[in-house]
């Protein structure tokens, strides 16, 4: 599965979402623009209420957008877009193999294919030993290993990942995040990947896209100069690290106070 | 379970008996008040003539021969009346309009005392066991289908994104995820219309049958016959604690992931 292609590109110009209309209408999304390069590691980070996820489900196709247009460069790709949700999402009624093999099967892969692929994407992320287990069985970073593994497996062009470490504990988190830098180094897909935590924004991504809150608009794009590969722990405590996070904390921090200001008028 | 110091009697073993002295403690008044003269033994038997008649009844095959007819019909109603509740109930979820035809229609079915349907399913069907397991069968479906449709509309939202993220059809919407979604719920349902087909049955079998437990009591009341209606209640209470414990074997098979 680990192929020297690199992920989609990916064009979005002026997208707008807005729920109800005329006077009552709430508009999620505005004016969104944003290119991303095949390959590419971009990270999201917003206050919330910002439409961050509404635009992961968009582009995910779980939901559509009022205006606008998102192009997607995933032609030779078998599978656009895999997402890997907050809380996991594995199905409690399969076990580890069946929850990784279920967007195959969906898709009709031939078992012996499948039984490839789902074997290497659990060693990728180090359940062979659980893969009979059930979800209710299995640690909150064992669940998240899971579907990233499940991601993987359909080799998608682009990966769709919403806040997925948020519920883990600090250590876990940190583990998760350098398997996924690691993979991602070894695949090269193209990740867009939401979060409302700056430090992880600027450990992960090659550039951080941060948005405003009501309705969501892109505030700053900011290129990370960090070169990969990467080692998390040396990274997050250099200087240039700290002060990246401040320049970008100052950005969001007017967003937060904003979007409390509009929440007390 | 937590680690607990071994005592003489531990803290199960007391519950197990607790359990137990209740039914025990019963059937022994009961025993006692009638060896005592209190009440007449031809019209209240003593549990201990009750075990006699019952050990009888069991010895000439006339039990079996009961039982086994109505355990084929709360066999086959069952069967005929949960599957398509199950189908239905899933579908409802799945799809509005199916939602909304079937939606009246079980608002004012399910209320209807089922035996009361006994004197039209006999029309259509006639005195056999057709009629009888028609009645199990419409008893069977309606908790089935309401308990559907409740777990099916009730899954987190979460898994039907992920079936729609992951190229879910609707055939694999339908079969892995609606189905497994909601199987605790329609195990709920299922466990229901267990105790309900054994209640409709027995009153259907108190007319126009000639075999069946319902039968036995009924005949043996027109008979005065008080044990062998005391061995036909008991009969029915022994069925309805085997099929319990085997449903609740079944369900830890099929639903491993409701946890411990």
């Amino acid at each position: 599965m680990v192929g020297q292609r690199r992920g989609a590109a990916i064009e979005i110009a002026g997208l707008r979402k807005q729920y109800g209309r005329d006077a009552g209408a709430v508009v999620a999304l505005a004016d969104i623009d944003l290119s991303i390069a095949p390959g590419e590691f971009v990270c999201i980070v917003g206050p919330s209420g910002c439409g961050k996820s509404t635009l992961l489900r968009i582009l995910a196709g779980l939901d559509r957008q009022t205006g606008g247009s998102i192009k997607v460069a995933a032609e030779g790709w078998a599978v656009e877009n895999a997402m890997v949700f907050q809380e996991s999402g594995l199905f409690p009624w399969m076990n580890v193999e069946a929850n990784v093999r279920f967007g195959l099967m969906t898709r009709g892969v031939p078992a012996a294919e499948a039984a490839a692929r789902v074997e290497a994407a659990l060693k990728l992320v180090g359940l062979t030993k659980f893969r009979h287990h059930y979800p209710h069985q299995l640690s909150g970073g064992m669940r998240q290993r899971s579907a990233i593994a499940r991601a993987f497996v359909t080799d998608p062009a682009m990966l769709l990942m919403d806040e997925p470490f948020a519920a883990l504990d600090a250590q876990n988190r940190v583990i998760l995040q350098a398997e996924l830098v690691r993979l991602w180094e070894e695949t090269r897909k193209t990740v867009i990947y939401v979060t409302h935590s700056i430090e992880e924004a600027l450990s992960l991504g090659d550039r951080t896209v941060v948005m405003t809150a009501q309705p969501g608009r892109i505030k700053q794009i900011i290129d990370v100069p960090f070169p990969h590969p990467r080692n998390l722990m040396t990274l997050s405590a250099s200087p240039e690290f700290g002060k990246l996070k401040l320049d970008i904390w100052r950005v969001l921090e007017d967003e937060v106070n904003r979007a409390r200001a509009e929440a007390e008028k | 379970m937590k680690q607990k110091p071994q005592k003489p009697m531990s803290d199960k073993s007391i519950e197990r008996l607790l359990y137990l002295i209740s039914p025990i403690g019963l059937l022994a008044v009961w025993q006692l008040l009638l060896m005592a003269g209190f009440g007449d033994r031809r019209f209240i038997p003593a549990p201990s003539d009750i075990a006699v008649r019952f050990a009888q009844m069991i010895g000439s095959g006339e039990l079996a021969l009961h039982t086994a007819v109505t355990l084929w019909r709360i066999a086959a109603g069952y069967v005929i009346g949960a599957v398509p509740a199950v189908a239905v109930g899933l579908l409802m979820a799945m799809f509005r309009p199916v939602r909304l035809f079937f939606d009246p229609l079980i608002a004012a079915l399910f209320p209807i005392p089922k035996v009361a349907l006994m004197p039209l399913l006999l029309l259509a069907f006639g005195f056999g066991d057709a009629s009888k397991i028609a009645l199990v069968a419409i008893a069977v479906f309606f908790p089935v289908i309401v308990n559907t449709y409740v777990g099916a509309a009730n899954i987190d939202k979460i898994y039907w994104d992920v079936a729609k993220n992951y190229g879910a059809s609707q055939t694999v919407m339908f079969t892995r995820i609606v189905f497994f979604g909601a199987l605790p719920m329609i195990f709920a349902g299922l466990r229901i219309a267990l105790a309900v087909s054994f209640i409709v049955l027995v009153a259907a079998e108190f007319v126009a049958t000639k075999a069946g437990i319902g039968y036995l009591i009924w005949n043996s009341w027109e008979l005065l016959q008080v044990d062998v209606m005391f061995v036909g209640i008991v009969t029915i209470g022994i069925l309805g604690l085997i099929s319990s414990a085997l449903f609740q074997e079944i369900e830890r098979k099929v639903i491993p992931w409701k946890g411990e």
